[in-house]
């Protein structure tokens, strides 16, 4: 699976922007989503939700809600599956409480009616009676003796029996003697750091529409990151058979990681088999931000020793993750990257998985490494302040390189971070002038990149075109990428490939458009199924020219003959032998089914300059410039969006977008007036520069570029903002009250 | 043998060892090893690893081969939004 040529070879179609292939659906509202399904005898679903943040269920009396008008199904928990372990039964606790609700907002009972309208007012008719629990919220609390214990005996080996019964995971990573290291260095800076819990903020909420009937046949059209890890899902929470059970992703509205789980999908399933016809659920943003997964919030103590010169001799870390009130906080992944763009001699790295009376965590870009960045950088950047060193000098001298050993274990094969330090350097915005009040910050930040199960399929059809089925959503603009890279391996023009997202009737198991991993993955398939379907092109070639497979070559999007005792014959273009292919042995089709492994990890690093009014706290963000490491941009436009889209996140993180709870554990801003993400006039035009260091694991170089684009932009607008306010800011957000309390705080010290 | 690296966290299930040498000729092998050779390795393992061969991270073909003078390590199992 090595690189074939991506650094010599001359693309003709890869690296160009062609026009994307979903723009005029989306633009005239022709895409269909979540919601835009519908079905004859539909009913419409509403789920009922914990006011709560922690209670015992004394009483669920469904009665009047079922005889309600309208209504004709309610499912509590004893409508799912019995007997599931692991995951999934983490999964089926979250979208439906068993005997406890866990946090505000925690499923409780549900109903399908006639209307919308109808669900609701049956929802007010269920009447349960809760024991309310003493609850916590807070990462940190919920690790002291006397903290509420929200589920007791979930923890696993990894932690100390000395621990409390909220932390649930341990994992510690690192090499050398931090000890001797810190020994070794001139200045020494141990620091704390706390990030809120903030959501994926995706513009369309969940949405579904399911049909299953007493049979154990069903369907089920939703808007979803991995449809195919949906059927596998519901069909075990449903006791169904997973091939029974067709799923169909639709057009996406944002995910960003928050949609490879399933939340209402198995709630509407299991009502439409008690109603026996289908059931549509969407979700409002109130909910959305009550029930789905935001990502972790973060405490976190960062120290690390650097000589006069500015070389760092170790790094320690202590991460706490609180991912809700189940397992899987990413603070493993944390630890593994909090170091990553370092070549250390000395680190370590600890962390905790910690539950709290929250909602069920989810994945949001690169989960786990955008707070440990924050942390790191922070102090790397304090250090070279007190120092009076170069920021990038600084990173240069201690970056990660080929064969550098990583903090969490292997050397690092090819990557591209110094190339991404020297593009900063040499960029124009690294040397603007500031003006008062002014500051500028630089982080660097990692993410590893995935691959996982993939399987596509390339038919022809008989006047040349080319159909691309794939089984990975399209979150990022990936049909247009899978159309250039068929178009390319085919030697035809992009026009000709029309990509599809099939169903889970049609394709072997697919993974979840996640870790970056699509343009990796399914281009990797893609190219290889395209490869596959040359070789069947170049056999009807051969045959029509009574000569042998090995005497034929395909370039330039024909067959030709090749070697002195070929012939003499006319190319055959694609499209003339797919005219003929029902008579010269059937439909031509290529396939590629793998798990791929070779997904280069991939680094970025952003450069932010920031203004911060020192009478209001108010910060903007007046220059932004982020360059990463894409290994071969497919198409650049979409490579361009990442990075822009993860700086937007970015900023809305690391200044405004906070899970602000009450003092009852409830949450106190499920909307977006209340939870503020940044709209078109709070950001600044983001630079983009793309570096291009092949990755040796995928046949054009591609490295995954949805994820990294997020990891550095905490740290370098708090750097900004630091060197603006003249004061380190150590909380997220660094809404404009926590900056005058920091300004308060420093004027009081040094008063 | 294949010497495989531990992170820190499991070395208390490997008698405190970073470094277990296990008879491995694929990443299955590997993990197969280190589970005879130390049980308690077990849960974790199950939840999920990847493993790192010669710096690339293999998430899950256990048919990926390993050399007796390959770098291995043991990772956390890998996934992303």
């Amino acid at each position: 699976m090595a690189l074939d040529d991506a650094a010599t070879r001359e693309f003709k179609v890869v690296g160009t922007r062609p026009v994307r292939p979903d723009g005029v659906d989306k633009v005239t509202g022709r895409a269909r989503f979540g919601a835009d399904a519908y079905a004859p005898g539909m009913l419409h679903g509403a789920i009922l939700r914990s006011p709560h943040a922690h209670a015992r269920i004394l009483r669920l009396d469904t009665a009047a809600a079922k005889a309600a008008p309208g209504v004709k199904a309610v499912v509590t928990r004893k409508d799912f599956a019995e007997g599931q372990t692991g995951e999934n039964w983490n999964v089926l606790e979250n979208i439906m409480a068993d005997g406890k609700v866990l946090y505000d907002g925690h499923a409780v009972a549900a109903v399908a009616a006639t209307s919308v309208f109808a669900a609701r007012d049956a929802l007010k008719r269920i009447v349960v009676d809760y024991e309310i629990l003493p609850h916590v919220t807070d990462v940190d609390e919920a690790m002291t003796a006397g903290a509420p214990v929200i589920r007791g005996g979930t923890a696993d080996n990894s932690v100390p029996d000395s621990m409390h019964p909220n932390v649930v995971r341990f994992h510690e990573n690192g090499h050398g003697d931090v000890a001797a290291g810190f020994a070794e260095a001139d200045l020494v800076l141990e620091e704390s750091f706390r990030t809120e819990a903030t959501h994926q903020g995706y513009i369309e909420p969940h949405a579904c529409l399911a049909q299953l009937g007493p049979d154990g046949k069903g369907e089920l059209w939703c808007c979803t990151q991995g449809h195919f890890v949906a059927a596998k899902t519901c069909a075990s929470l449903l006791g169904i058979d997973a091939s029974q059970l067709r799923v169909t992703a639709s057009e996406i509205g944002g995910g960003f990681g928050g949609k490879t789980t399933v939340f209402i999908e198995p709630v509407a399933l299991a009502l439409s088999r008690k109603a026996n016809r289908p059931v549509k659920i969407v979700m409002d943003r109130t909910e959305v931000f009550r029930a789905t997964g935001p990502t972790s919030s973060a405490s976190m103590d960062v120290k690390i020793g650097m000589t006069r010169d500015g070389r760092i001799t170790a790094g320690e870390g202590s991460f706490r993750l609180q991912g809700g009130a189940f397992p899987g906080a990413p603070m493993e992944f944390t630890a593994m990257c909090a170091f990553a763009p370092y070549n250390l001699d000395n680190i370590r790295a600890s962390a905790w998985d910690v539950m709290c009376n929250r909602p069920k965590q989810a994945a949001y870009r690169a989960p786990g490494s955008p707070m440990a960045a924050f942390a790191v950088e922070s102090v790397i950047d304090e250090l070279c302040n007190r120092l009076g060193l170069d920021p990038i000098e600084v990173r240069l001298k201690n970056a990660s390189r080929e064969g550098t050993r990583a903090a969490f274990g292997p050397r690092f094969q090819r990557i591209g971070l110094v190339e991404t330090l020297e593009a900063a350097q040499a960029h124009p915005h690294y040397t603007a002038p500031l003006g008062p009040n002014q500051g500028r910050g630089v982080s660097c930040g990692f993410w590893f990149n995935h691959a996982g199960e993939t399987a596509v399929s390339l038919a022809l059809a008989e006047d040349g075109t080319v159909s691309l089925s794939v089984g990975t959503p399209d979150i990022g603009g990936s049909r247009a990428s899978m159309c250039q890279m068929a178009a390319e391996a085919l030697g035809i023009s992009y026009d000709k490939v029309r990509t599809t997202v099939a169903d889970t009737a049609t394709l072997g198991y697919n993974d979840v458009s996640h870790g970056s991993r699509v343009t990796y993955a399914s281009g990797l398939a893609t190219i290889r199924a395209a490869e596959d379907t040359i070789e069947k092109l170049c056999a009807r070639a051969a045959a029509q020219w009574g000569i042998d497979r090995e005497a034929v070559v395909w370039e330039d999007g024909c067959a030709r003959p090749s070697g002195p005792n070929a012939g003499d014959f006319e190319p055959l273009s694609l499209a003339k032998i797919a005219s003929r292919m029902g008579r010269t042995g059937g439909p031509i089709v290529g396939h590629y089914e793998a798990t791929p492994e070779g997904a280069g990890v991939s680094f970025a690093t952003h450069l932010v300059d920031a203004a911060v009014d020192p009478e209001t706290g108010a910060t903007k963000v007046i220059r932004y410039t982020v360059v990463q490491d894409a290994g071969k941009a497919i198409h650049p436009s979409y490579v361009e969006g990442q990075y822009q889209g993860g700086a937007a996140q970015g900023i809305g993180w690391a200044l405004n977008e906070e899970y602000v709870y009450g003092e009852d554990g409830r949450l106190q801003n499920p909307g977006f007036l209340d939870y503020r993400i940044p709209v078109a006039s709070d950001l600044p035009m983001i630079d983009t520069v793309i570096v291009e260091v092949p990755n040796p694991g995928h046949p054009y170089g591609v490295r995954g570029v949805g994820e990294t684009s997020i990891c550095p932009p905490l740290a370098a607008i708090a750097n900004a903002v630091s060197n603006a306010a003249g004061v380190r800011l150590r909380e997220l957000p660094m809404s404009p009250p926590r900056i005058l309390a920091a300004l308060d705080a420093a004027q009081t010290d040094s008063g | 043998m294949v010497d495989v690296v531990l992170w820190g966290s499991l070395r208390p299930f490997a008698d405190g060892q970073e470094i277990v040498s296990v008879e491995a000729a694929t990443v299955g092998d590997v993990l197969a090893g280190l589970v005879a050779a130390h049980p308690g390795l077990k849960p974790q393992i199950d939840a999920g690893v990847s493993v790192a061969v010669d710096g690339r991270i293999i998430s899950s073909a256990l048919g990926e081969p390993v050399r007796p003078d390959s770098e291995v390590v043991l990772m956390q199992r890998l996934k992303g939004g």
